[in-house]
């Protein structure tokens, strides 16, 4: 296990997620585990990101976060519960505290914007309907939009779902935040605004945030820490700065976007010529 | 060499038999796995179908949605099966001399057997592809997901209504079926053909038992409209997420559906001749 992070950054040290030596595989035969020996920490009050390629097993970690997969060896402690051994009705009443943003919002398409972010108020309280009606249209003026309260899903942007589905995700003033790819499919501008909100709710709400995504930039203006996957382990992690500077050959490629490096640019495959048959036997038949 | 020959060609066949018998005990394996499944999803949604009662509008909504969004197909399926049925006993009926018994023809064949399964195959494929179809999307967009993380149960909030909107649904429409059915009979018979209108009606009032026919096919249109509300939500509950994956679930809900229905509707009207008699 390596070294508990922020052990001398300014948020506080006690961690509200704490992944201890996990390992996953979807198929227990599987001899090719998605996850392997995963150790990290996200303290209270802080952003952490989860990087890697497409594939690399961030999502599932996130998954395994939120309670939604059960870690096939190891254990993932969340806000003092272990999530392998937690009863459905414990679980259920853990993601009252939790808000989670969905890679395209996963709005319901039936109900309008307003009625998605009542939606965690009115199954969870028994408020009257005029308070419900004010934190609805407080959440939405938080990610300003409020002007959009009667819009359906369809008639809204990319950028635009996001935010809404980010008033519904806080709409109960969540302790621990889940991001699952939120810059995914976002112009530049839809971007900037995604990770400003994020961060500012975050220290407005006094919660805490996990952010899976590959997009290097975004996620490193915004975050505390982040830990670089790769083919399930972690292969780095650091401050932002720390990692913009480091000189590991992986999260120097993926940080800088380099082509060379110890992720190849060709699927593995037998070799061209063989493919293509450019032996000299093979010319001559 | 023709002995290398031979046991080469002979190795190639106990391959392809092994291949055949291991294909077929594979489906099999599946088909009872599958089955086993579905036994375990209908648990579950009757174990959480608490919330779908005490949140009543819920169902009423889907009610809306299942129901009365299938009332125009079911009518006019109906009216026009009736009339059918009314030129075809009519024209049997005259060989034999007994064209005033065109009512109790008409009134058994849609209450006891055509009233549910038709409505049923008529519900599978116009309000159980669209449950599969729609909660398959919900998967596919990750709404099932988002609401599980919410700490709102799929199967309460999502399914279970749509389970019990079909249950409720079913029997109403194939009523609704057979009234229009046998209102069909009447215009062919009585309005086109000319058969007497006192006469339609008593020889109906007093051939068709209530408790024998009309709740008989009551129960199997109840019984129906359990499978094809399960078959449904399972498949789309079930499918893969993603365009082929709920292509495939709303096709197998109409296929399974159909082929359910027939085999229930034997099970059931061999049972209650049996019951009659």
């Amino acid at each position: 296990m390596h070294a508990f992070p922020f052990a001398n950054s300014r948020v506080p040290a006690e961690a509200l997620v704490d992944v201890r030596s996990v390992n996953f595989s979807y198929d227990a035969s599987d001899p090719r585990p998605v996850l392997k020996g995963i150790d990290l920490q996200v303290p209270r009050g802080s952003v952490v990101a989860i990087m890697g390629a497409s594939g690399s097993g961030k999502t599932t970690l996130l998954r395994l976060i939120g309670g939604q997969l059960r870690a096939t060896e190891g254990e993932v402690v969340v806000a003092g519960r272990s999530m392998g051994r937690i009863e459905s009705a414990q679980l259920y009443h853990l993601r009252r505290r939790m808000g989670m943003l969905f890679q395209f919002g996963a709005l319901f398409t039936d109900l309008s914007v307003f009625e998605n972010v009542a939606f965690p108020v009115r199954e969870h309280t028994h408020l009257p309907e005029r308070i419900v009606r004010d934190l609805v249209l407080l959440k939405l003026e938080a990610v300003g939009m409020r002007g959009a309260k009667h819009l359906m899903p369809a008639e809204l942007s990319g950028g635009m779902a996001r935010r809404v589905a980010l008033a519904r995700a806080v709409a109960l003033d969540p302790l621990l935040m889940l991001y699952d790819e939120p810059f995914a499919g976002l112009d530049p501008i839809a971007m900037a605004v995604i990770g400003v909100l994020m961060r500012k709710l975050n220290d407005a709400l006094g919660g805490t945030s996990i952010v899976v995504s590959h997009d290097v930039a975004e996620c490193l203006e915004i975050v505390d820490y982040v830990y670089l996957v790769a083919d399930g382990v972690i292969v780095g992690h650091g401050t932002p700065d720390e990692m913009r500077r480091s000189e590991l050959p992986y999260v120097r490629q993926f940080v800088q976007g380099e082509l060379e490096g110890p992720v190849p640019f060709h699927y593995p495959a037998r070799a061209y010529a063989d493919d293509v048959r450019l032996r000299a036997g093979d010319a001559r038949a | 060499m023709p002995t290398t020959c031979g046991f080469a060609q002979e190795t190639r066949v106990l391959e392809r038999v092994r291949r055949s018998v291991a294909s077929l005990g594979h489906r099999v394996i599946d088909g009872i796995w599958r089955t086993g499944t579905v036994a375990r999803f209908f648990v579950r949604l009757l174990a959480s179908s608490g919330p779908s009662f005490q949140r009543f509008g819920l169902v009423m909504r889907e009610v809306y949605f299942t129901g009365v969004l299938s009332l125009v197909i079911i009518i006019v399926s109906g009216l026009f099966i009736g009339m059918v049925l009314g030129l075809q006993g009519y024209e049997t009926l005259q060989k034999y001399g007994s064209t005033e018994a065109i009512g109790v023809l008409v009134a058994l064949s849609l209450v006891r057997e055509l009233g549910p399964v038709v409505t049923g195959l008529l519900f599978a494929s116009r309000a159980g592809s669209a449950i599969t179809a729609e909660i398959g999307l919900m998967k596919v967009t990750e709404q099932l997901s988002a609401m599980d993380m919410m700490a709102v149960s799929p199967m309460s909030r999502v399914i279970a209504p749509r389970f019990w909107a079909g249950v409720i649904s079913m029997p109403l429409l194939a009523a609704l079926f057979s009234c229009m059915g046998v209102f069909g009979g009447y215009i062919i018979a009585v309005v086109i053909i000319g058969v007497d209108n006192g006469v339609f009606w008593s020889q109906m009032q007093a051939s068709v038992d209530f408790r024998y026919d009309v709740l008989n096919g009551v129960v199997k249109s109840f019984v129906f409209g359990i499978a094809v509300a399960v078959i449904a939500t399972f498949e789309g509950y079930d499918a893969p997420p993603t365009a082929e994956g709920v292509s495939r679930a709303t096709t197998r809900t109409v296929v399974n559906s159909a082929l359910t229905i027939l085999a229930l509707d034997l099970i059931l009207t061999s049972l209650m001749l049996r019951g009659g008699t």
